[in-house]
């Protein structure tokens, strides 16, 4: 494309406004949102205007969709656009995401900012430089071949004298172009940025204490709010009925104010103890009828419920399973709820008028989080702006669309903007939880050490659609997703990794009304899908007297699962070994391998753990994870992404379930559902397999699957025994060492 | 009655509009606009609220502003003046060892709890310059991560403690 010079001056009319250098960007935190005018609605994503901006001081703002966790994409997708712009990472800067200033690129989900919004925001900022180019060869009046470009600064032939920046070409003028992805990207042997250890941008602030967290966020005439729910949720089918509400009892309160809407309880005060206050002492009686069949009886009611079969996988013939002489691993598993459990509960600042909404919360999608309001308040999408600010880490989703969505009701109905601080029984009680699993898995392998015939069912609910302030204030349904995709059994995570001639795969998704609030936890179901699969392929190792590293070997040709087996199995300098048979020893130690996804990446794990026999507590030493997710723009980010992966895998392995009776959730706080302390802590050893010419996928969770069943097999390694269910806490290990 | 309480928070004096019985960590957030304690779980459970009270590491949370009145508070914000105090510094630094030392190690993922990792290991560095590791671990176990950083964040301890060392060294 050939765009004549008097076009961008034409286009002179700046769409682009009120930069200020010394806005200089930490992670998503400090840009408010004047770096753009607003716009009702999503920015087009076809325009490349949308996604950068070049400015008159030769800098850049990248403008990206997907949201910093403490993951570091705001860093790793400036990399991306750095390396096709020929700009310096101090040169680029990225703003905080708004419906009305950012593009809608889908939701931070699936651990896939790189895998998706990367080659989105590379081909932008490809087609960016090109058009750059194209108005230097005019103004430097030298073909394009013969222009090179460092640091913004475009030249002939590398001669300075012959220069122009970008920000003298386009500076704060907008392009004008469309948005064709069609200009060509450099490859991994141009990358200059791509695939180097850059710092993050967002932890200066981080630890000075100038980071802004949603939870810090106040806007003037602001009231604080705290909604007022049974401690602990109930059937996600019954939601909360309030039978009574004692509006006198909050009375001696100056200043607090009951917001009461349907089943939706809430209140609001100019002074947040006084808030906190008040919800405390609000009395309300609600309706506590059993909905729940209780920790205890909770696997046999998911196992015994009416559930809708689906076949994932049918391939060759399961009928082998008869034939001799085949060594068949059988059991059941049994995976827990476990919660999201931000370590800050939380909170969002909703201001709602008869026509428009502004509300700031800690959404992993401002888009979906906007539709979520637009529908519950009757509005259109394009009076409702959400902007993001980022929280404590959330791993899926935790109540931050709840909080958005109670913000706005409380606000309505104070008519004032409103902040709503959930508390951490709100947040542990209410959660979206992990859903429950049931696995019933069969694997059979002939006696040359071939796995020859795999056979999974999985029972659990899928998540649920309705947030709850939406259920209670407008007495809705509950509703749940169709149990595809990762809310059921899939066949990358089932034995997917092993050349497997027959297998079947069927998932029996039962309905979640009876049960908890269900959604997506980092790596969905995977850690209980691996905790049962690959413990299954690891006895089959142990039936036939092979080593399980071996073994897996000699059953995978995928040559990147492969990569990812040996990575973690180098890494912890594996040695051949068969299960030892119970052993007389007080405390005994096991090593255990495993591999997992989830979706798209590889993971490969090792753990090496120590087991007290008396007391039946279990020390997690060291735990080893390689992920290979293809090619890796900062792998330093990932390693740390890998280290937080192998620590909270082993918190949910060892420590984490949510409990509940028959009425509610009990699991309300960092007492009654504990989490890994500093002095359970193991060390960790994240391998990276980096593959530069293999499309980007997801870095955030691939790994967590492969140290569950790492960690399962290890404690077979240790003591011969299987767990069957986990978390792995000491009343559950004393209890099957006994049985065996 | 509210504005009878003062307090002095990182070397400043403070006339306080918040009833004496409202926890520390609103009055710091709300009043005092403090981003370092920040709200975790409002029972002590989690070390999110952090501060220093006279030194010791304190769950603003549950503490009633009523109860540090004449008492020196310190929070994240006055990690490096609090630290240049201690040391006889000239000038306080930009960053406290240990938050210099948490970007060297990269240790950061959401950072949320990072208040009260800092301000608990300054307090544990300033009574044990050189802990060991078992020590880091006990000193730092009441303080939760669900972010999985415990191990850089223990690493981060003990690039502080050397840093330190070396400033006493000069």
């Amino acid at each position: 494309m050939n765009l004549p010079r008097r076009d961008f001056l034409k286009s002179g009319g700046a769409l682009i406004i009120g930069f200020s250098l010394r806005e200089s960007l930490l992670g998503q935190s400090h840009l408010d949102a004047n770096s753009r005018p607003p716009i009702p609605g999503p920015p087009d994503a076809k325009q490349i205007d949308t996604w950068l901006a070049i400015h008159a001081d030769n800098t850049a703002t990248i403008f990206i969709g997907f949201a910093e966790l403490g993951q570091g994409n705001s860093t790793a997708l400036l990399q991306v656009a750095a390396e096709e712009l020929d700009l310096d990472m101090s040169q680029l800067k990225t703003v905080r995401l708004d419906t009305s200033i950012t593009p809608n690129q889908g939701g931070t989900y699936s651990s896939a900012s790189i895998q998706r919004g990367g080659p989105q925001v590379r081909t932008a900022a490809a087609e960016a430089r090109q058009a750059l180019l194209q108005m230097a060869s005019k103004n430097l009046n030298a073909p394009i071949d013969r222009l090179t470009v460092a640091k913004g600064v475009v030249s002939v032939n590398n001669n300075s004298a012959q220069s122009i920046t970008y920000g003298a070409l386009v500076g704060d003028k907008p392009f004008h172009l469309a948005f064709t992805g069609t200009a060509p990207v450099k490859t991994p042997a141009e990358f200059k940025v791509v695939g180097k250890r850059v710092v993050r941008n967002d932890i200066p602030d981080k630890v000075s204490g100038k980071y802004v967290y949603m939870q810090h966020v106040r806007v003037s005439e602001m009231l604080h709010g705290r909604v007022v729910r049974p401690r602990g949720q109930s059937a996600y089918g019954v939601g909360a009925k309030v039978l009574s509400v004692d509006e006198a009892s909050i009375r001696n309160i100056p200043g607090a104010r009951l917001i009461h809407k349907g089943d939706f309880i809430g209140v609001v005060a100019e002074n947040e103890w006084d808030a906190v206050r008040a919800a405390a002492k609000l009395k309300v009686t609600w309706d506590m009828t059993p909905s729940l069949p209780g920790s205890a009886g909770l696997f046999e009611s998911m196992r015994n419920a009416k559930s809708t079969d689906r076949v994932v996988v049918e391939r060759g013939d399961i009928g082998i399973f008869g034939n001799a002489p085949h060594v068949v691993a059988k059991t059941a598993y049994h995976g827990p709820y476990q919660a999201h459990a931000p370590f800050g509960p939380n909170c969002a600042l909703a201001d709602v008028t008869a026509d428009s909404a502004v509300v700031k919360c800690s959404t992993q999608d401002v888009y979906g989080t906007r539709n979520k309001l637009s529908a519950m308040l009757g509005m259109p999408p394009e009076k409702v702006r959400v902007q993001y600010y980022e929280g404590s880490g959330t791993y899926g989703h935790s109540c931050y669309d709840d909080v958005a969505l109670a913000s706005a009701i409380l606000s309505q109905g104070a008519g004032k903007p409103v902040r709503l601080q959930f508390m951490r029984w709100d947040e542990h009680g209410w959660d979206n939880y992990g859903p429950a699993h049931v696995g019933e898995v069969r694997a059979a392998a002939d006696a040359a050490g071939k796995i020859v015939a795999y056979e999974y069912h999985g029972w659990q609910h899928s998540w649920t659609l309705l947030e709850t302030s939406e259920q209670l204030a407008y007495n809705k349904p509950g509703a749940e997703w169709p149990g595809s995709g990762a809310q059921g059994v899939n066949a990358n995570a089932l034995g997917g990794m092993y050349k497997i001639p027959n297998v079947r795969i069927v998932n029996h998704q039962i309905s979640g009304a009876g049960y908890l609030k269900g959604g997506w936890l980092r790596s969905p179901l995977d850690l209980s899908f691996a905790f049962a699969s690959e413990q299954a392929i690891d006895q089959l190792a142990y039936m036939l007297k092979m080593d399980p590293y071996e073994f897996r070997k000699s059953n995978i040709v995928d040559e990147r699962w492969m990569g990812v087996l040996d990575a973690a199995a180098k890494a912890a300098n594996w040695r051949p070994r068969r299960a030892a048979p119970a052993r007389s020893a007080k405390v005994v130690r096991g090593h255990g391998i495993g591999l997992g996804t989830h979706l798209a990446s590889y993971g490969g794990a090792v753990a090496e753990i120590e087991i007290n026999k008396e007391n039946g507590k279990i020390a997690i030493k060291h735990l080893y994870g390689a992920i290979d997710a293809g090619l890796v723009v900062n792998p330093a980010f990932v390693e740390n992404q890998i280290s937080g992966q192998l620590v909270q895998t082993a918190s949910r392995m060892l420590k984490e379930e949510v409990t509940l009776s028959t009425t509610n959730v009990t699991s309300l706080d960092w007492n009654s559902y504990p989490i890994l302390r500093f002095e359970e802590c193991p060390e960790v050893t994240p391998v990276v397999v980096q593959r530069l010419d293999r499309k980007s996928s997801g870095a955030g969770e691939e790994v967590m699957a492969a140290a569950a069943a790492a960690i399962g097999n290890a404690f077979f390694d240790a003591t011969g025994v299987r767990m069957r269910e986990y978390p792995l806490t000491p009343a559950r290990v004393l209890t099957a060492l006994k049985q065996n | 009655m509210p504005g009878e309480v003062r307090i002095k928070v990182n070397e400043k004096s403070w006339k306080i509009n918040s009833a004496p019985d409202t926890p520390l960590l609103y009055v710091l957030m709300n009043e005092l606009q403090l981003q370092g304690p920040r709200f975790g779980c409002g029972l002590a459970q989690c070390g999110s609220c952090s501060v220093l009270v006279n030194g010791i590491e304190t769950r603003s949370c549950v503490t009633p502003v009523s109860a540090v009145r004449d008492k020196s508070i310190t929070t994240l914000e006055g990690l490096p003046a609090w630290y240049a105090a201690q040391k006889k510094l000239a000038k306080a630094p930009d960053l406290h060892p240990i938050q210099q030392a948490m970007i060297d190690e990269q240790a950061v993922q959401c950072g949320y709890c990072f208040n009260g990792m800092m301000i608990k290991a300054s307090e544990l560095l300033s009574k044990t310059p050189q802990p060991d590791e078992a020590q880091i671990r006990t000193a730092m176990n009441g303080h939760l991560c669900r972010c999985g950083t415990y191990p850089r964040v223990i690493k981060a301890i003990q690039r502080a403690s050397r840093t330190m060392m070396a400033e006493v060294a000069r």
